[in-house]
């Protein structure tokens, strides 16, 4: 119920005066609305819930997150990053 | 997927565990306190994983589990009137009431339909002026920014025939309440993150100080769940007791202001009832007088409805945490997901549930 994902922004538009966009979970797309993220753009990565941007993924963070798991183990796999996706 | 696969790498996952082994030298006892954790948790087989003397208990944050009896009885009486249509996230639908479910009341006739978003229900009424469109807006905080934009927009574009049925929940105080019982074994939790992607994180810093347990507002994947636990037992074997982000890639200290804005809007504070464990103080939402108009409770007078809860359910224990599934005699014979006798079976986040989904009732996995 409170389950939320990261999707990414491929479309913007408006509808009836909200914010909007065509957000991609994998393989499929959903209308969501941006009302509480005005900085997102297309490309960014939401966090989506019940039709709701919540969140921008902050690229920043989660380069340094993923960093602070390399110095972890040795996970030198990781900086090949997979590109199965875009 | 980009921001899903690196927080399922096995490899960070086992570099996280190895690091969790080495830190503890204790018992431990942690709650998460959101039920997609606890799905997470169950279905990746997390807290089969940690050391024997690290347990994990779940929490009371699944809003269908903790929904009360009385508002159900209520959802079911309104959904029944022909006038009405019904309104609610799929997971609401087979959830038992005193006298069965939305999902038996739809197979009788009633207009009951399933929305993905809240905001969907605003065409719904558009579309359907002579019919009253009631959602049931039930959730934590997290759900709360689309519930009050939903009924917002209602007021301000004019649609009428649009309410809502409000039956909100708020992560702190039950908290609260589960520190302050005296069979409390909670020592430090994993706060629930995508909560905190709209309320921020400042409103635990007291409860972490007054209770002096670690909180570390912990994502939803494997990786961040790891995360999570290692930083809580960091703080639990050095004696500190403070709040720390692992989302940090999702939410900073002050969430997100524009949908708080609008939530405090829409909702004020009340005390509410929570299923299988009873009333907290101030532990949720309704909507505001200015919102009378959109408000079902107010717009359809229900006549008292009265209960009917299994006794033999302990899912109340479950919630706080002094209980698992396996403790209940029903666990996976009188009570099932299809056939649900309490609070935490209903739900696929439900502790009952999640053991069960992963065939936990088998005793395969029984620790
Ligand atoms: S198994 Fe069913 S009856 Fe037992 S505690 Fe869980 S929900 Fe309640």
């Amino acid at each position: 119920m409170c389950l939320a994902i990261p999707g990414k922004v491929v479309e913007l538009f408006d509808r009836k005066g909200l914010r909007m966009a065509r957000v991609a979970f994998g393989g499929i797309q959903r209308d969501t609305c941006l009302e509480y993220v005005p900085e997102a753009k297309v490309g960014s990565y939401v966090l989506v819930h019940v039709g709701m941007a919540l969140s921008v993924v902050d690229e920043e963070e989660a380069a340094r997150t993923l960093e602070l798991f390399r110095e972890m183990g040795q996970l030198d796999e990781l900086d090949s990053p997979q590109e199965t996706e875009r | 997927m980009k921001h899903l696969d690196e927080y399922r790498d096995g490899r960070v996952a086992r570099a996280l565990l190895d690091q969790i082994r080495a830190a503890v030298t204790r018992p431990w006892v942690l709650m998460e306190v959101c039920g997609g954790q606890t799905h997470s948790i169950v279905r990746h087989g997390i807290d089969q994983l940690l050391p024997a003397s690290l347990e994990l208990v779940h929490g009371p944050g699944c809003p269908v589990c903790v929904t009360p009896l009385e508002m159900i009885d209520k959802a079911h009486a309104i959904a029944q009137r022909p006038e009405v249509i019904f309104c609610s996230f799929g997971d609401m639908l087979r959830v038992p009431g005193s006298r069965g479910d939305l999902l038996t009341l739809k197979g009788h006739g009633a207009d009951i339909r399933v929305v993905y978003a809240p905001l969907d229900c605003l065409r719904i009424a558009r579309d359907n002026p002579d019919r009253k469109v009631v959602f049931f807006a039930i959730g934590f905080e997290t759900t709360a920014p689309a519930n009050a934009l939903a009924v917002h927009r209602a007021k301000l574009e004019g649609v009428a025939n649009f309410s809502m049925l409000v039956s909100h929940v708020l992560v702190p105080p039950a908290m609260t309440s589960i520190l302050q019982s005296a069979q409390n074994r909670v020592q430090g939790f994993l706060g629930p993150g995508h909560v905190c992607t709209v309320m921020g994180f400042a409103e635990y810093e007291p409860i972490a100080a007054a209770y002096r347990v670690p909180i570390v507002i912990t994502g939803f994947e494997p990786v961040d769940l790891l995360h999570g636990i290692l930083m809580a037992v960091k703080q639990l074997e050095s004696g500190r007791h403070e709040v720390e982000n692992q989302y940090r890639r999702l939410l900073g200290r002050d969430g997100n202001p524009a949908a708080r804005a609008l939530i405090f809007e829409v909702f004020e504070t009340v005390d509410r009832k929570w299923r299988g464990i009873g009333s907290i103080p101030k532990s949720g939402y309704r909507l505001r007088h200015e919102y009378r108009a959109h408000d079902a409770e107010r717009l359809f007078e229900v006549e008292d409805v009265r209960t009917n809860e299994p006794t033999i359910c302990i899912s109340g224990q479950i919630l706080r945490g002094l209980k698992k599934p396996h403790d209940c005699p029903a666990f996976g014979t009188a009570c099932t997901p299809q056939h649900p006798l309490g609070a935490t079976m209903v739900s696929s986040e439900g502790a009952c549930a999640a053991y069960h989904s992963y065939r936990r009732h088998l005793g395969e996995a029984a620790r």
